[in-house]
């Protein structure tokens, strides 16, 4: 059955028709951590899509809590094998300020990283108290190019180990011309004891 | 004609009524070819940027310039036919180079102190082949005839000097007259590619 609206086709063939204004945030897939080393998102397996269908992605991390205390949250990135390794140059600011009042603000030169293979931290020296979580939203542009290098943009903010809050800004690209078509979630040491990673895809 | 269920009308007049098919709608893409400016227009081409949203949300994907260093802009309409709205505005960025030297600085040589030119959202992008922009620009309410527009951007870019650069920009469109119109270009010669979409946040 078609549906027609003031002339315009609005459902045809069991879809919605193309011209049809809709939502272009789309939840793609869900990860839940479970003590588990890494939370990774590979373009074509379990259903997750990581390639030009859309314009950009999106990660929303809510609630990752490690099983080890003060360790770091951190990304990487496959550009083609199997390895998450990919190239990148990033920045990094942060506003911090502990319970006890303490405040600062600032670059921090000891999680950037420059032409370094290595994972970009996401959440700095998180605690792992009961109550203890990071999160952040990455957004990822057009991992499919194979022109431009990948750009990224994070915002996260996490419960320190020293009870404090952190707001972290960090930035960068793969400095890859490949496509970009795995992204990986661990701790810089132990488990991802809980929490949810959703990937969505904008736009397309 | 209408589609109703159970009392609610999910389509009328050839469109999907707000609130189904998600919040971040899709309004429109500009697709960059050597381009002198890309412009949104409301009432013309299919865009929307009126008070049908609340938000409108710009994303940049791969924005390439024709000329080296050239800065990536933005500017406003306020009711003529020029881009030239009155904006005071921040402006700060963090940088790292591949070299492993870094800035992290408020950048008063690219603010706006009501101001009617251009407001640059991302600092001297490269324009080797795989240099580009792409970030985001958020636009709180243009039709608002009672307040200034607030708007605010995060930019990355891989700059002429192999550098990673965010910059951060915020700032208010100071009239009270609605925007009707945003324009984006380079400080000097053309987009050569790239794309801006344009979303409205139900």
């Amino acid at each position: 059955m078609t549906v027609i609206s003031n002339g315009t086709n609005l459902i045809n063939n069991g879809t919605l028709d193309s011209g049809v204004a809709t939502g272009k945030m789309t939840l793609i897939k869900t990860l839940t951590a479970s003590s588990s080393a890494t939370l990774s998102f590979v373009d074509g397996a379990s259903s997750v899509v990581l390639d030009g269908t859309y314009d950009s992605y999106v990660f929303k991390c809510i609630n990752i809590h490690p099983a080890t205390d003060n360790v770091s949250f951190q990304i990487n990135f496959r550009d083609g094998g199997t390895n998450y390794d990919a190239t990148k140059t990033t920045t990094f600011f942060r506003a911090f300020h502990t319970e006890a009042d303490a405040t600062g603000f600032g670059y921090a030169t000891a999680v950037d990283l420059a032409q370094s293979t290595s994972s970009q931290t996401i959440n700095w020296n998180l605690g792992n108290g009961n109550d203890e979580s990071g999160c952040s939203t990455i957004q990822l542009f057009n991992p499919s190019s194979t022109t431009f290098v990948k750009h990224f943009i994070v915002r996260s903010t996490d419960y320190g180990e020293d009870n404090s809050i952190g707001d972290r800004f960090i930035a960068g690209y793969c400095n890859v011309t490949t496509a970009i078509d795995g992204v990986q979630f661990s701790f810089s040491s132990g488990n991802i004891d809980s929490g949810v990673i959703k990937l969505y895809g904008i736009g397309g | 004609m209408g589609l109703i269920s159970n009392g609610s009308t999910i389509f009328d007049a050839g469109s999907m009524s707000a609130g189904f098919g998600g919040s971040m709608v899709f309004i429109k893409k500009l697709t960059a070819s050597s381009s002198a400016t890309l412009s949104f227009v409301h009432g013309a081409s299919g865009v929307v940027l009126d008070n049908t949203y609340k938000e409108y949300v710009f994303t940049f994907n791969n924005i390439h310039a024709a000329t080296d260093a050239a800065d990536f802009t933005v500017n406003f309409r306020d009711g003529g036919t020029a881009y030239d709205a009155t904006k005071t505005t921040t402006f700060f960025l963090a940088n790292h180079g591949e070299n492993d030297t870094n800035n992290f600085e408020y950048t008063s040589s690219k603010d706006l102190a009501e101001g009617t030119g251009v407001q640059s959202i991302g600092r001297r992008p490269g324009n080797d082949a795989d240099q580009s922009s792409s970030g985001m620009l958020h636009l709180y309410d243009p039709s608002n005839t009672t307040f200034v527009k607030h708007f605010s951007s995060r930019v990355n870019s891989y700059l002429d000097s192999d550098f990673t650069e965010e910059c951060y920009v915020a700032g208010y469109i100071n009239v009270t007259a609605a925007i009707d119109g945003v324009q984006f270009k380079m400080a000097s010669g053309n987009i050569d590619s790239g794309d801006i979409c344009l979303y409205g946040i139900a």
